[in-house]
């Protein structure tokens, strides 16, 4: 199974948020994560989805996604020509022995301690889903008390961009 | 011009051209009712919100035009539903028009409240809840046009009370612009070029016709292109009437519960024209098997539909009118009648071996009481002009009309095709009359689905509705019956209708004509009765209990 990256261009009003994620269990697709927020125009949202599937499933998803009148436009995103991003928030066991050696951890993976406390150490970290996942894991021996993750977002490289079709 | 919510709803129906609605009232969609006193659309108060559906799509499939059912929120919005989920399957336009409890108590589970927005998302074409009035005049053109373009389906408007009770200046949007919604019509043309070309090197083609020929009004030139190359044209259920049954070309309906004849001929194509057909399982089962004989054509409006359920050589997006009169200009006369011939032997090899189409087929089942429905069938077009409507309802009476009912123009057979919703076929043929008055209209029924809305009986009274209706009795739920026989080595489980009531007696309890018959012998004159009477009629035919589908 391959991961494909779809943006979504998307009205933004109520209930779109719930036809799309209705149509993905409806029609048997399987969503790695889908991240959504309004766009430059505030009448338009653009929704990441990052599909978990085979070319036919990824071909499916884009045409069923389409059929819904609410979404305006769909591009699956190039993996070389795009950049993607995601947001984790680590709350990770912090003790006097272990505390410079996650803030060394953090300093490679160029995130953040954005919380400090007397037991535990927030961490703010930031990149593809592959670096979070690498930073968790090694975080993982000092003891992970609360994960929370974006989602993947990503935009194209380079002039391209993806509009609203005048 | 001040008007209040209700009155825009029907201010902007009339001005999308509606003259019938569909409807049971109730407390949330009052305001709506009583606008509708003052206006001149005609509304049929149908005995269960389900039937104002079916009777919506019955009068879409005739007309063309969309249906319009209305129903009151909670209840009477759920019972909508499968009638909305049946359009969503066959493609059908309709417009669905619910009440909501008042806006400010969406969400506290009011008295009859139902989210019938987010229930209907799976299996409508879009869905709307109205937030304010002034939306109104948009929200129902957008509805109308989206339900009746690119592929037709059903959408739900859900307006709460108070919206309707709300009063604002009335401004009715000559154009509407939906940026997510952009139908393609024309096909490609370097497609429609590849398409001409295969069908050139084509050996033995075939035609598969779907609804969508019916819907786009495409039977004329799908006719005049197979009558060009001589390609012989086999439909799915949804496609009957696509071609005239009795044409040369005609071979019949595929599936699992199609004729041999007609899957013999599919399987044995180098190449397959699919029109406007989604190669639904049931139609066609083994889709990528007879993709790798055949140079699979695949002509339809949704992209979504293209490369679904087969693999596809040559995919057309468009409308199947349109991308034909194009593919027309490229396709010259003269393909070889060899395979054409080769099909119409096939198909009279399989009357002579056991149809039921013919007289010398009546099986002698005169003494045990019971006539044969495939002859009655096969012998009924004689009593009914060429454009009388035919409605089946679902299980054995849908198949045996299908396979042996002569169908001769498009819009003329209406059934439910994809949902297989049992008491379709009486509320869809009293929606069918209701649209087409100057043609009569008649009901394939059996005993099991006849009783699902049997109610409707009262809207045909109240409104003299003249619908026949042909009820096959074999007391059981047959198709049913006859699955627990292959499936579960006959093991009967809750396939008994024993205790079934005099159908004739009841009928007549409406004041409606009818009889019963249980011999073959007696089949022509109760027809001609059938035919011929004043008003609605019911014919009950006694059938065999084991008698088969096929």
């Amino acid at each position: 199974m391959a991961k494909y990256t779809l943006s979504v261009l998307v009205e933004n009003h109520a209930g779109v948020l719930s036809r799309v994620a209705g149509l993905f269990s409806r029609r048997g697709f399987n969503i790695d994560s889908l991240a959504v927020g309004v766009t430059e125009n505030p009448d338009i949202s653009r929704m990441t989805i990052v599909v978990d599937g085979d070319e036919y499933t990824v071909e499916q998803v884009s045409k069923q996604l389409n059929k819904l009148i609410d979404v305006i436009k769909i591009k699956r995103l190039d993996k070389h020509e795009s950049i993607s991003r995601e947001l984790a928030l680590i709350k990770v066991a912090a003790t006097a022995a272990t505390r410079s050696e996650i803030v060394q951890l953090v300093e490679i993976f160029r995130a953040k301690i954005v919380d400090v406390s007397k037991n535990t150490l927030t961490i703010e970290a930031s990149g593809d889903g592959e670096k979070v996942a690498a930073l968790e894991e090694l975080l993982r021996q000092f003891g992970i008390k609360e994960i929370v993750r974006t989602g993947t977002i990503a935009i194209e490289r380079g002039n391209r961009i993806i509009k609203v079709d005048e | 011009m001040k008007v209040t919510g209700a009155e825009a709803i029907i201010k902007t129906l009339e001005k999308e051209g509606v003259d019938v609605i569909f409807g049971y009232p109730g407390a949330a969609i009052s305001p709506f009712y009583d606008a509708l006193l003052d206006s001149g659309i005609r509304h049929i108060l149908t005995r269960n919100e389900q039937g104002a559906a079916h009777a919506a799509n019955g009068y879409a499939r005739v007309t063309g035009k969309a249906g319009v059912c209305v129903a009151t929120s909670g209840p009477g919005a759920t019972n909508l539903i499968t009638g909305i989920a049946n359009a969503y399957m066959d493609s059908i336009p309709i417009v669905a028009i619910t009440g909501q409890v008042r806006s400010d108590m969406i969400g506290t589970d009011a008295f009859q409240e139902a989210d019938i927005t987010g229930a209907t998302a799976p299996f409508s074409k879009h869905n709307y809840l109205v937030k304010k009035a002034e939306e109104l005049p948009r929200i129902i053109k957008e509805a109308f046009y989206i339900a009746t373009t690119g592929r037709p389906g059903p959408v739900v408007i859900d307006i709460p009370v108070d919206v309707q009770n709300h009063s604002f200046e009335y401004d009715y949007p000559e154009i509407i612009d939906i940026k997510g919604y952009k139908p393609t019509y024309r096909g490609h043309p370097g497609q429609i070029k590849k398409a001409a070309a295969a069908l050139e090197q084509a050996k033995r083609p075939v035609i598969c016709a779907g609804g969508g020929v019916i819907a786009a009004d495409a039977a004329v030139e799908m006719l005049e292109l197979a009558e060009r190359r001589n390609i012989p044209v086999v439909t799915t259920l949804m496609g009957i009437g696509a071609i005239p049954s009795d044409h040369r070309l005609h071979c019949g309906m595929v599936g699992t519960h199609g004729s041999r004849t007609a899957n013999n001929i599919l399987n044995n194509a180098d190449l397959v024209m699919v029109l406007g057909a989604r190669v639904g399982d049931r139609a066609i089962g083994a889709a990528n098997a007879l993709a790798k004989k055949a140079v699979i054509i695949h002509i339809d409006i949704d992209p979504a539909e293209i490369g679904k359920n087969i693999d596809v050589a040559i995919p057309v997006v468009g409308d199947v009118k349109m991308v034909l009169e194009d593919l027309l200009e490229y396709v010259a006369s003269g393909g070889s009648s060899e395979w054409a011939d080769e099909a119409a032997a096939m198909k009279l090899k399989a009357a002579a071996a056991g149809g039921t189409g013919s007289e010398e087929a009546r099986d002698g089942k005169e003494d045990k009481g019971f006539i044969n429905p495939k002859y009655l069938l096969s012998v009924l077009a004689d009593y009914l002009p060429e454009n009388a409507v035919i409605a089946t309802e679902v299980g054995q009476n849908q198949i045996w009309a299908a396979n042996n009912y002569r169908v001769r123009c498009p819009k003329t057979f209406i059934t439910s095709g994809g949902l297989g919703t049992m008491g379709y076929g009486l509320p869809a043929a009293i929606g069918a009359r209701i649209g087409r008055p100057d043609v009569p209209v008649t009901v394939i029924s059996g005993d099991g689905s006849f009783q699902m809305s049997v109610q409707e009986l009262g809207t045909m009274k109240q409104y003299g509705i003249d619908v026949k209706i042909i009820l096959f009795n074999n007391c059981r739920l047959g198709m049913v019956r006859e699955l627990q026989l292959t499936r579960h080595g006959g093991r009967y489980s809750q396939v008994c209708l024993d205790s079934n009531p005099d159908f004739v007696a009841l009928a007549a309890a409406y004041g409606f004509s009818g009889e019963r018959i249980s011999s073959d012998s007696q089949i022509r004159a109760a027809l001609e009765r059938l035919a011929s009477s004043e008003g609605p009629y019911l014919l009950e035919c006694m059938v065999d209990p084991m008698e088969p589908t096929l």
